[in-house]
């Protein structure tokens, strides 16, 4: 039997030793009835050779595209060295750091990352890490209800944020009486609208760059906030923060909170997960900050050492008091980010930023160029933008997947009133090259769907 | 040493930058950052040798015995890994349409359906990412089912005294209060006492089984009809499914939501505290209201269900599918075991906790339920010998590791005083066993020989126990240097 070591010896010893005649007798508690025995749906075991073979075929039948979609997931390269160190087994399997003086090496691996977050964030505290960054958005917007000191249960959630981290946060909060109050954008620029009179409110999230890859006012938005007497949430990609402005020193006092997706720190994109989720905050807000922090500390010989601390807020501890029912992080894809921030440093993560940046703008110049191609919004954007097409999205797309190239997010299902966008991202990973043949296809393929019927173009 | 100690300005791992330049003149100034984040500037070496060395300092299911109650610390097939890293399936977006991602939805596919086969449940959503985070799922469905029959006035949950802290907190997270009932001298549920629990506000129970006292629930049909007649859902939290994989169905006990840890039964990484996987799988009246996606089948054709074909789900738990990697390494595991494999979890990791408890108990050590059956785990109470020597569980801990063992969990669950709670999983061979009783016998004459050498245990770890109530006082949770 596969990862058994049992041979038949042993198991004859091992039953005598408890005084059973067969395995069988040691389920004699369970009522009868309830053995049902066999399983139908789950196929006979295979050998690793065959369920390799397997699992390359499918792969191989998935293959390899040329990827302009972002929305929120980016495709960076990802150093050689990051998983093959992630992937030992003395980080892979080991379990949540509760024995202290047996798992020093992820929690001073914790610490570090925690550190790393705060400097990139420039906020005080970080935790170990979340879920991912929808799950984040909803432990923050959680956080500032219960650190608001108005007792507000509303929060303020622009549409410029994910659409599916809007519902992310609608699944986790909807229970809990907090009203999510969405806040319109300008269609001019992309850029959200604050509305005169918000009445008393918990927190606003504020997504650098948004959805659209618009760059928010954030500094005005933070003033606004904290004039409202509400908690600042900022949502930021890691990656960009090498280059923007750190939420800590978002307008006059800095973001309370900030949050987001880790992915684009080392982890591949693979089809959604596992990444991670992070989350900082200023030092006021630690106590009811979710998930696991790790502190440093010293051991009985005052020799420096990390444990997992404030422990009281988690649910072994406070069990239906606690901040979260959370007991996870995504300890092994923080194992991979904390690494993925040392190898590039801060002048190599300005530079994938920078790359992104200038490859998407490179990239929605050509297109933009291209009949029937505009960009939607007419303000500063970073490594992301949306473009409209004077042809239906959906088509268009697929059009472009017969040659190979995903050429972005539709956008006309979450916000139809932009008619037929799609979201377009090219990270550093991509060439001159790769943008000229994206720009060669598109410019081909909306012109002859102008001079054919469509419908020679489907499937 | 800190990464950051390591840290030189200037110094960079070069073959990791990009050779695109750009300008950033497009973007306002004030938008843009006026001092660099103060990451680490070390070369690629330096990176390599660092995280290598402080991997050395772990304990893990590689390098030694991991006998930890409850968290079912059993060996992770490497083939589950490299085959869930294959290159095309990592380079796949996760927005990428549905024809791109055939392979990997079949995978998808296959795998749910085999945990609707496995736990004997209708149907089955992967979307949750962890175990706390399929319980939310799960009362949430419960919830959800209650509102949508206008059965409002149910409002608690009851949670058993031995369960884990993730059960009462996930109710609340779902605006519920939470009942504990108690559990009796045989680590069963006290059905009296649940008897008098339930009513018309009775939203629900959660329920371990096996327990976290390591015993299985003898009355478990007789329990859940108390729950159902009084109009409350059962749902089970599958933390303790490799007791009884392939053997028992959660589903055929009765239950209506159950949620598993493929990070436990399934044999996905911890990874030092995740990431996990908590499919949930639901009989058929909470069919309508599973998170999304779920994976469909078209004659065929895999795709991704949305919020139009589960119009009545509880909604969305993720930006993605979840975490999607991990349930491609419990999809290789599940086809490397196949049915006959599963069967044997169960067996193995049962035969394996009683001889391990048989001969804990001969070699004088007192377990918390004598007269019962180890499921997978049993619990070893040292409150005798506390009283006796001052060694308590955690000393008792301690010292494991200077003998090379992982420690088992202790002072859970809460109930049993100076508890080990002991799960030696099917992987273990028997050598492996006796080592470990070996290290417990020898301890305990340490205990009551020189009970302060214990009690100062460990000694040859990186460090010596650690001081928390200063980590808790005087927090340092990121890196200042000096000034």
């Amino acid at each position: 039997m596969p990862f058994i070591p049992h041979t038949p010896d042993d198991v004859a010893a091992m039953l005598a030793t408890i005084g059973a005649s067969s395995i069988e007798d040691l389920f004699d508690e369970i009522p009868p009835a309830l053995k049902t025995g066999k399983l139908k749906d789950v196929p006979e075991g295979e050998s690793e050779m065959a369920v390799a073979r397997l699992m390359q075929e499918r792969a191989a039948a998935d293959g390899f595209w040329s990827n302009f979609i972002g929305a929120g997931v980016y495709e960076h390269h990802i150093p050689a060295a990051i998983w093959q160190i992630t992937t030992r087994g003395e980080f892979y399997s080991a379990y949540t750091p509760y024995q202290a003086e047996a798992s020093q090496g992820t929690l001073q691996l914790i610490y570090e990352y925690q550190t790393m977050m705060t400097r990139l964030t420039g906020l005080d505290a970080s935790n170990a890490s979340l879920y991912d960054g929808a799950s984040a958005l909803a432990e923050a917007v959680l956080m500032a209800v219960r650190a608001h000191k108005g007792k507000s249960r509303r929060v303020l959630m622009p549409k410029t944020v994910h659409p599916t981290y809007r519902r992310v946060v609608v699944t986790t909060v909807k229970n809990q009486g907090i009203e999510l109050v969405e806040l319109e954008y300008d269609p001019a620029t992309g850029m959200t609208v604050l509305p005169a009179d918000p009445g008393v409110f918990a927190g606003l999230v504020i997504p650098q760059p948004n959805f659209f890859g618009v760059l928010e006012d954030v500094h005005a938005m933070t003033d606004w906030t904290h004039t409202h007497g509400g908690m600042a949430i900022a949502l930021v990609n890691p990656t960009t923060l090498a280059v923007l402005e750190a939420p800590g020193k978002w307008g006059q006092t800095g973001a309370d909170i900030a949050c987001g997706e880790g992915q684009p720190l080392g982890a591949p994109m693979a089809s959604g997960g596992p990444y991670f989720g992070f989350m900082c905050c200023r030092q006021d807000f630690v106590r009811q900050m979710p998930g696991r922090i790790v502190g440093r500390t010293v051991d009985l010989d005052g020799k420096p050492g990390f444990a997992l601390t404030l422990q009281a807020r988690e649910q072994h501890i406070r069990r239906s008091k606690a901040t979260s029912n959370i007991c996870t992080n995504q300890g092994l894809v923080v194992t991979a980010a904390t690494q993925y921030l040392s190898l590039l440093g801060p002048a190599g993560l300005a530079k994938v930023a920078t790359a992104s940046h200038a490859n998407t703008q490179a990239l929605a110049d050509k297109l933009a160029a291209i009949p029937g191609v505009k960009r939607a919004f007419a303000s500063p954007s970073f490594h992301e933008v949306v473009l409209q097409l004077d042809d239906k999205a959906a088509d268009v797309l697929r059009a472009l997947r017969a040659q190979g190239i995903l050429g972005g997010y539709d956008l006309s299902g979450a916000y139809p009133e932009l008619g037929n966008a799609i979201l377009v991202c090219a990270t550093e990973t991509k060439t001159d090259a790769d943008l000229d043949k994206y720009a060669q296809q598109l410019e081909r393929i909306l012109s002859k769907r102008r001079e054919a019927p469509p419908c020679a173009y489907k499937g | 040493m800190l990464i950051f100690d390591h840290s030189r300005p200037g110094r960079t791992a070069t073959a990791q930058l990009p050779a695109t330049d750009g300008s950033l003149d497009d973007i306002p100034a004030a938008f843009r950052r006026k001092a660099a984040p103060g990451l680490p500037e070390v070369s690629e070496l330096d990176v390599v040798r660092h995280y290598t060395r402080l991997s050395q300092k772990n304990f893990s299911i590689d390098t030694q015995f991991y006998p930890l109650g409850s968290c079912t610390m059993k060996y992770n097939p490497r083939a589950c890994n490299s085959l869930a890293m294959l290159p095309q399936f990592l380079a796949r977006h996760p927005a990428a349409p549905d024809e791109t991602g055939q392979g990997f939805l079949s995978c998808m596919f296959e795998l749910q359906e085999m945990l609707k086969d496995v736990t004997g449940m209708a149907g089955v959503s992967m979307a949750p990412m962890a175990g706390a985070h399929g319980e939310f799922a799960g009362v949430a469905m419960i919830r959800a089912y209650h509102d949508a029959r206008g059965d409002t006035a149910r409002r608690e949950i009851i949670v058993p005294d031995a369960a884990h802290g993730t059960n009462p907190a996930t109710a609340t997270m779902c605006g519920y209060t939470v009942k504990e009932i108690p559990t009796d001298a045989t680590g069963a549920v006290d059905i009296e006492a649940l008897k008098a629990a339930v009513g018309p506000q009775t939203a629900g129970l959660m329920l371990t089984n096996p327990s976290t006292l390591g015993v299985f629930e003898k009355r478990i049909v007789d329990i859940l009809k108390i729950v159902h007649d009084a109009g409350g859902l059962a749902y089970y939290d599958g933390a303790n499914l490799n007791a009884i994989l392939g053997y028992v169905r959660p589903g055929d006990m009765g239950f209506d939501v159950i949620h598993m840890n493929l990070h436990k039964t399934f044999s996905t990484p911890h990874g030092g505290g995740g990431p996990g996987a908590g499919p949930v799988g639901v009989s058929q009246r909470l069919l309508p209201f599973m998170p999304i996606p779920l994976v469909l089948n078209d004659n065929g054709f895999y795709r991704l269900a949305t919020e139009a074909d589960v119009p009545q789900s509880i909604g969305r738990m993720s930006a993605n599918m979840g975490n999607a990697g991990v349930l491609m390494r419990a999809y290789v595991y599940a086809r490397l075991l196949g049915r006959e494999g599963m069967h044997r979890v169960a067996e193995y990791a049962t035969l394996n906790a009683n001889y391990l408890m048989a001969r804990l108990r001969a070699a004088g050590f007192e377990l918390a339920y004598p007269e019962r059956r180890a499921s997978h785990e049993f619990i070893v109470t040292l409150k005798k010998l506390k009283d006796a020597t001052g060694v308590s569980a955690m000393d008792f801990a301690k010292r494991l590791l200077d003998y090379g063992y992982h420690a088992p969990t202790t002072y859970f669950p809460l109930l049993v005083p100076e508890c080990l709670l002991i799960e030696p999983t099917e992987t273990e061979s028997r050598e492996t066993l006796d080592g470990f009783v070996d290290a417990m016998v020898r301890i305990k004459h340490e205990a009551e020989t020189n009970p302060d050498l214990v009690k100062g245990a460990p000694y040859t770890l990186p460090v010596r126990r650690l001081d928390d109530v200063k980590a808790a006082r005087e927090l340092d949770l990121a890196y200042k240097p000096a000034a």
